[in-house]
């Protein structure tokens, strides 16, 4: 390949490579064109936390962290109901999600296998993974909201849950899949019962991995606005224990508030996007680090 | 058909078959299947209380899938199943009567890779006791003392009973499984190529071990090392294409066997 | 050793008195294990059924003419889905134009041309792009990227092509505001980009080492490996993951909400407004009802079948390429 190369110039003229300039001009235009591409994903991702940082900092204040968001025109507030609220469904949203996500990944990889039932709620499960977030959103408005009348930190629980399901069921199949077979086989060899055998021994040797895929689907949900906008919505007041009524969000208030004429709202959703971004942001790094750690044995 | 002095020294001063020891397992006409594949032929075997029994052949030949008949583990996969008797005791386990927990909780086995659970050195050794005993702290602590030191490990891991049995060396964890199935105090301790997957001086500690647990227990091994064979058992069966080629004393298959497939295995001519 | 060899040896048959564990709880365990399996696919269909059901009436009502109608008259209750679906479609295969080549050429720099130690901080980067929430592209695309498409490409384009037949109709851009269909393709493709990219790189991993040695070692380029050898044996997954980002295109929301204007007309010009299923559910559903609410739930139905349709064959292509 290179000139100076004694086979390649052997009977030839000195000066001739035996690449022809068509196939070196493609691979430099090739060379060149990815690494554009990677250089612009990194660009792209460091300019919108540029744009958080910069925008967001300006409204960050004590009484971000304390006081409700203010009615329409009016000064001041900051977003702390937005951020409970958010707080409350999301972890609602998790904990319903969770067992629920833990079952049937465990269904998938211990009970059904190969079965063809398996092989049709494993791909049903593939294709709800990547399901738009809004039809969640009308499915829950269908079934909640519109019945009981009224927005509800409820229906935005149960939507949120929707979304995380698949992730964790995915997740946890993929996991307890990489338990070695011969684990399972000792402990049935102790007379284990098989759900013991689950509970104590391929449950803990994937556990790491089933954590990082709860971390995921947290990720996933802390930033969801489609789905809350029909289900949980917003307002500017605290929001009822009860959690009927709609509760206020940082996403739907970010949407809201972003869209709006007032500078305080403005500033306001910036500092909520500053804030659920990084906290997104360091979820999925921590989740990548927890499963790096510690694979299943 | 006569062994070589080598072989011959092998056997000096090893405990003898013991021919008139009761019958604890009878296998009767055992067949078995993978689906339509049909993996042992009429297999008809009797091992024998506190006796070591080797099963020997190629790979393939079918002495892991007999082993595995006898705590019916095969049973976790729907797609085989056997057909046949297996008395353990006079009670046959092929019996679809039979509670497999029960059985399995009597009949013990050791894999070829260490199986250690994700649980303290301690719990590891529990894990099977508090299954089917409901014991006072004070006795399970001596039981699983007690099946340390069968397994000679105690020594070993007496000062961190509280660390993850994981962060054994592979010797260790061996031992570690094989004092988890001591502590059920089975009946039977089956051993898949225990020692495959161990470095020569774990695998002879190993050795010792099973030449110590034949006090207490009935034992059959799988091996494709036929020298460990000859060193730790007493009966020896040798097995070729699912079907039982040979059985007898192992100073017999290896100095004088009656088959000439098994004098051909035994001098390395196949396999 | 010796004590409990001679116990074992007394009473052998009854050595220890076992007691069995419950049958009961192994079984409590399985069939929750079931019937958590099987609320997946009650969710499904809960979603199918539930959309169908709120957007029966618009259907009756306006039947196969829903889908060819342009009209959104809240006044004189005409609606169909034309614009909607003309929109969604448009933005998402210009998100392909854009994302692919760019996935593309991530996937080859990683798994090709990167040097060994950035490789790992580099793949992070393009994965964290996958989590940042939908609703920040939004308000990046709106607020940084679109007045600088205004400035430095709608209006130049658009004083370009001013009066060229065909060009000039889909280039030209009435209000330079920088918002419009081009605009959420653009950000779309951004939004893709990371699964493409991850789930090919993935892909291009796969192929045994062997193989693109041996490329290499006739004295191939690079772009020959590229081209001869790693794309024609990872083709099929690499289509399956363009589908998977073009489902995640047709129904994201906020980002497009965001950028895309929301006209509810249709105009020929890439650069000017429109919108698409998802981005006028997301605008009119809260203060819809009637036939509106129900035709935004008809919409939903559209969508529905639009993305579950292209994911079923996405996840049909990534499958078979990852058991062969």
């Amino acid at each position: 390949m290179d000139a100076s190369n004694p086979i390649a110039t052997a009977g030839r003229a000195p000066t001739a490579s035996r690449v022809r300039p068509g196939r070196r001009i493609a691979d430099r235009v090739l060379i060149l064109a990815s690494t554009i591409a990677t250089l612009l994903g990194i660009v792209v991702l460091g300019s919108i936390l540029l744009m958080l940082i910069v925008e967001g900092v300006k409204g960050f204040s004590p009484s971000l962290f304390t006081a409700p968001t203010p009615g329409p025109g009016s000064e001041g507030g900051g977003i702390a109901n937005a951020i409970l609220g958010s707080l409350v469904m999301t972890f609602l949203g998790i904990l319903i999600a969770t067992p629920i996500g833990l079952m049937a990944g465990t269904f998938l990889a211990e009970y059904g296998r190969t079965s063809k039932l398996a092989d049709i709620i494993r791909f049903l499960n593939d294709v709800l993974l990547s399901a738009p977030s809004i039809l969640i959103g009308l499915f829950v408005y269908t079934l909640m909201v519109r019945p009981m009348g009224t927005y509800s930190g409820w229906a935005g629980a149960v939507a949120l849950a929707i979304i995380a399901t698949p992730v964790i069921v995915r997740t946890t199949e993929d996991m307890l899949r990489l338990v070695p077979g011969p684990m399972r086989e000792a402990g049935a060899a102790l007379g284990a019962p098989r759900s013991l055998v689950i509970r104590a021994v391929t449950w803990r040797a994937a556990s790491a991995g089933i954590v990082t895929g709860i971390i995921l689907a947290l990720a996933r949900i802390a930033g969801e606005t489609a789905p809350l906008l029909f289900t949980a919505l917003n307002n500017n007041s605290w929001f009822n224990a009860n959690l009927l009524g709609g509760v206020p969000n940082l996403p739907v208030m970010i949407y809201q508030f972003a869209l709006s004429p007032y500078p305080n709202w403005q500033s306001l959703a910036w500092s909520g996007a500053l804030l659920i971004t990084v906290t997104i942001l360091a979820l999925s790094v921590v989740a990548r680090f927890v499963i790096k750690d510690q694979r299943p044995r | 058909m006569s062994a070589s002095p080598a072989i011959r020294s092998q056997f000096e001063g090893r405990s003898p078959a013991d021919v008139k020891a009761p019958v604890r397992i009878a296998v009767k006409d055992l067949n078995f299947y993978y689906g339509s594949f049909h993996g042992l032929k009429d297999i008809n075997l009797d091992f024998r209380d506190r006796q070591v029994t080797a099963l020997i052949g190629p790979s393939g030949c079918g002495k892991s899938t007999l082993l595995r008949t006898f705590n019916r583990i095969y049973s976790l996969y729907p797609e085989q199943r056997a057909e046949g008797e297996i008395l353990l005791d006079g009670q046959n386990v092929l019996d679809s009567k039979v509670d497999l927990n029960e059985l399995r909780s009597r009949v013990g086995m050791v894999f070829q890779k260490p199986t250690p659970f994700p649980m303290s050195i301690y719990d590891n050794v529990a894990f099977g006791l508090r299954l089917y005993e409901k014991l006072p702290k004070s006795e399970l602590d001596g039981r699983v003392e007690e099946s340390l030191r069968k397994a000679a490990l105690w020594d070993e891991v007496k000062d961190k009973m509280k660390q993850p049995g994981t962060g054994l060396s592979g010797g260790q964890q061996q031992r570690l499984c094989i004092a988890r199935t001591v502590a059920q105090r089975p009946e039977v301790i089956l051993f898949d190529e225990p020692t495959s997957a161990l470095d020569p001086i774990s695998t002879g500690r190993i050795e010792e071990l099973i030449e110590q647990l034949r006090a207490d227990f009935t034992i059959v091994i799988v091996t494709h090392n036929m020298q460990q064979a000859a060193r730790i058992s007493q009966f020896t069966a040798f097995m070729y294409l699912g079907e039982l080629i040979e059985f007898d004393a192992t100073t017999k298959i290896f100095m004088n066997p009656a088959k000439r497939q098994t004098q051909d295995y035994i001098t390395g001519r196949f396999g | 050793m010796t004590a409990l060899t001679q116990t074992l040896a007394v009473d052998r048959q009854t050595a220890v008195a076992r007691i069995a564990p419950s049958k009961g709880a192994d079984r409590l365990f399985q069939g929750a294990a079931y019937a958590s399996a099987l609320l997946v696919l009650f969710v499904l269909a809960g979603i199918l059924g539930s959309i169908i059901y709120g957007a029966w009436p618009a259907f009756s009502e306006f039947g196969f003419g829903f889908l060819t109608s342009s009209a959104w008259n809240i006044g004189t209750e005409q609606f169909g889905a034309l614009p909607a679906v003309i929109g969604t479609v448009a933005a998402a295969m210009l998100a392909l134009i854009i994302g692919v080549p760019i996935s593309l050429g991530i996937a080859v720099y990683l798994t090709q041309l990167c040097p060994g130690w950035a490789r790992k901080p580099v793949a992070m980067t393009i994965e964290l792009l996958a989590s940042v929430p939908s609703i920040i592209y939004g308000m990046w695309g709106l607020f940084v990227f679109a007045p600088l498409f205004a400035r430095f490409v709608q209006v130049p384009v658009s004083n370009l092509v001013e009066g060229m037949p065909i060009l000039g109709t889909i280039l030209y851009a009435r209000i330079p505001s920088g918002v419009g269909v081009l605009t959420a393709g653009i950000i779309l493709a951004i939004m893709i980009v990371p699964f493409v990219a991850s789930i090919t790189r993935d892909m291009l991993d796969q192929i045994p080492t062997v193989l693109r040695e041996s490329a290499y070692g006739i004295g191939c380029t690079t772009w020959e490996v590229v081209r001869h050898v790693l794309v024609p044996q990872a083709s099929v997954s690499i289509i399956g993951a363009i589908m998977l980002g073009l489902g995640r295109a047709l129904g994201e929301t906020m980002a497009v909400t965001f950028v895309i204007g929301n006209a509810n007309r249709l105009s020929a010009s890439i650069f000017d407004p429109g919108s698409t299923i998802a981005s006028r559910i997301a605008n009119e559903f809260n203060e819809a009802d009637g036939l509106q609410l129900s035709s935004l739930m008809a919409l939903g139905c559209l969508l529905f079948i639009i993305t579950f349709f292209v994911l079923i064959i996405a996840r049909l292509l990534v499958r078979r390429a990852k058991v062969a």
